[in-house]
């Protein structure tokens, strides 16, 4: 038995605004959220990059009490706040009738960056005494899916992917994996991440991962242009809540969407650099296809992987190519890191929330800065402005450092 | 000086564990009237440290389990 699952609830904090209403306008009126680095000095500390998409207007207590607020890293105030704005939106009533029915599932890439590196400073200056008793709660990756468990009531499945950039798009995905085999009628699930601190960024740039476009910030995020130099970090989190039709229905919960489709696979080639001819993430596309039991001719949209980095965004499109054939002249693709700069773990849960929103609307959201395009990347990427377009069938591609990849595909509920 | 140590007291304890500052008297437990689990504690212990510049042992800390507590236990440290 496998069950139909639909999506009831969207929740998102974003560079582009802390709500799904104002990250979605923004979204679709291309605009970007990178702006040069506030939380701290990058230029004095030397940093290659000094640009990042910091989420805006963000305020903790108006999710969370602030005694508990106080007790979490960003990371988790992201996912707590991404989760409730779900969870109210999807108007899902979780009491004792169905508490152990609902479960759930947000991951995080790097999880309490920035709460590491500040207790270290601490346990430097004052020794051991100075680590507080909440370090390790406030920083472990599956403490996000705890909080909001104790916050909502939710008694099912707990879990938290990890699982690098991929991690929302997996955490989605196996959600509606639990729901389809009857494990759960219910799962919050996406992915959150904050880790705009000296050694995140420090590390993606030592690792030549980042672009250095740092005085043009909006410009930085640039997919499948000839002059893209890597990725700009963004933060933030997406979460969805997705449930049974059948309890949905009952409930006569507003659909936004169904998940039709969810695939994985494993590059088992490098630490960082994608698989040659993106066969790694074209084999995820294709998994997901089979178990959403379409054809390539049924997609419209992808809301591409599409970092911004020399071979990565190659990849994708070969990728891409090689599953759909003469068909990904005629999909869709785009990138909304363009705009949002790259959540990592949270990356999958944001666009997975916008291809949701893409099908319920009726909009292609676009990729910006596609200002010369690559002549190696040679498919309809949707620049610079959203495309009305009345699209069934979208795929959410995420893929992360260790080779691992994840797709799912959602469907406009009609 | 006493007056003084209950007051910062009282502000550290009503930041922490967010309760508001004329709810918490001398008498008030952490744990049982204002809310504090084990780890709550073990924080505004290291709070105490904090404001104060003294060093609280483990020993001490078990036993500073009200205001009063950390009251008295400032005030016979900063004789």
């Amino acid at each position: 038995m496998t069950r139909r699952v639909v999506v009831t609830g969207v929740g998102l904090v974003t560079p582009l605004g802390t709500g799904t209403d104002i990250t979605w306008k923004n979204l679709i009126a291309g605009k970007s959220g990178i702006r040069r680095i506030s939380y701290f000095d990058a230029v004095d500390k030397g940093m290659a990059c000094t640009i990042a998409g910091e989420v805006p207007d963000f305020d903790a207590e108006q999710y969370i009490n602030r005694k508990d607020a106080r007790k979490m890293d960003q990371f988790i105030q992201f996912g707590v706040a991404a989760s409730m704005m779900a969870l109210e939106q999807s108007g899902l009533v979780i009491d004792e009738s169905n508490a152990e029915r609902v479960g759930v599932a947000v991951g995080a890439g790097i999880g309490g960056l920035v709460t590491i590196e500040k207790t270290m400073r601490a346990y430097d200056a004052g020794g051991a005494r100075k680590i507080s008793p909440f370090f390790i709660p406030q920083t472990i990756i599956n403490m996000t899916s705890g909080w909001v468990s104790m916050m909502s009531g939710a008694k099912g499945p707990n879990v938290a992917t990890v699982t690098a950039c991929a991690t929302g798009t997996h955490a989605i995905g196996d959600a509606f994996e639990i729901i389809a085999r009857g494990a759960a009628d219910a799962m919050i699930a996406g992915g959150t991440e904050a880790c705009i601190c000296e050694l995140g960024v420090g590390g993606f740039s030592a690792a030549r991962a980042l672009s250095t476009r740092n005085d043009e910030p909006e410009r930085a995020s640039r997919p499948w242009d000839k002059d893209r130099d890597g990725f700009v970090m963004g933060e933030g989190a997406g979460v969805l809540v997705l449930e049974s039709l059948e309890s949905a229905k009952a409930r006569g919960a507003v659909i936004l969407a169904e998940v039709i489709g969810y695939g994985m696979s494993g590059d088992a080639y490098h630490m960082t650099s994608p698989s040659p001819g993106g066969e790694g993430g074209g084999r995820c596309m294709k998994a997901a296809m089979n178990r959403a039991g379409i054809n390539p001719e049924d997609v419209d949209y992808i809301n591409a992987h599409g970092t911004s980095t020399p071979a990565g965004d190659v990849a994708e499109t070969q990728g891409i190519k090689s599953v759909f054939g003469d068909h990904a002249k005629k999909l869709m693709v785009s990138s909304s890191k363009s705009m949002t700069g790259h959540l990592l773990g949270a990356a999958g849960g944001i666009e997975a929330a916008f291809s949701v929103l893409a099908v319920h609307n009726g909009v292609v959201p676009p990729t910006i800065n596609l200002d010369n395009q690559d002549p190696e990347c040679d498919l309809d990427y949707v620049p610079h402005e959203a495309r009305q377009a009345n699209i069934k069938v979208a795929i959410s591609n995420s893929f992360g450092f260790g080779g691992t990849n994840a797709s799912v595909i959602v469907r406009k509920f009609d | 000086m006493s007056a003084e140590i209950e007051a910062k007291i009282i502000k550290i304890v009503g930041d922490q564990l967010n309760v508001d500052e004329g709810e918490i008297n001398p008498d008030s437990s952490f744990v049982d009237d204002l809310g504090a689990d084990s780890l709550d504690t073990v924080e505004l212990v290291m709070a105490f440290e904090e404001e104060f510049g003294v060093e609280i042992p483990d020993e001490d800390a078990e036993g500073i389990q009200s205001v009063q507590n950390a009251i008295d236990y400032i005030a016979a440290k900063a004789e």
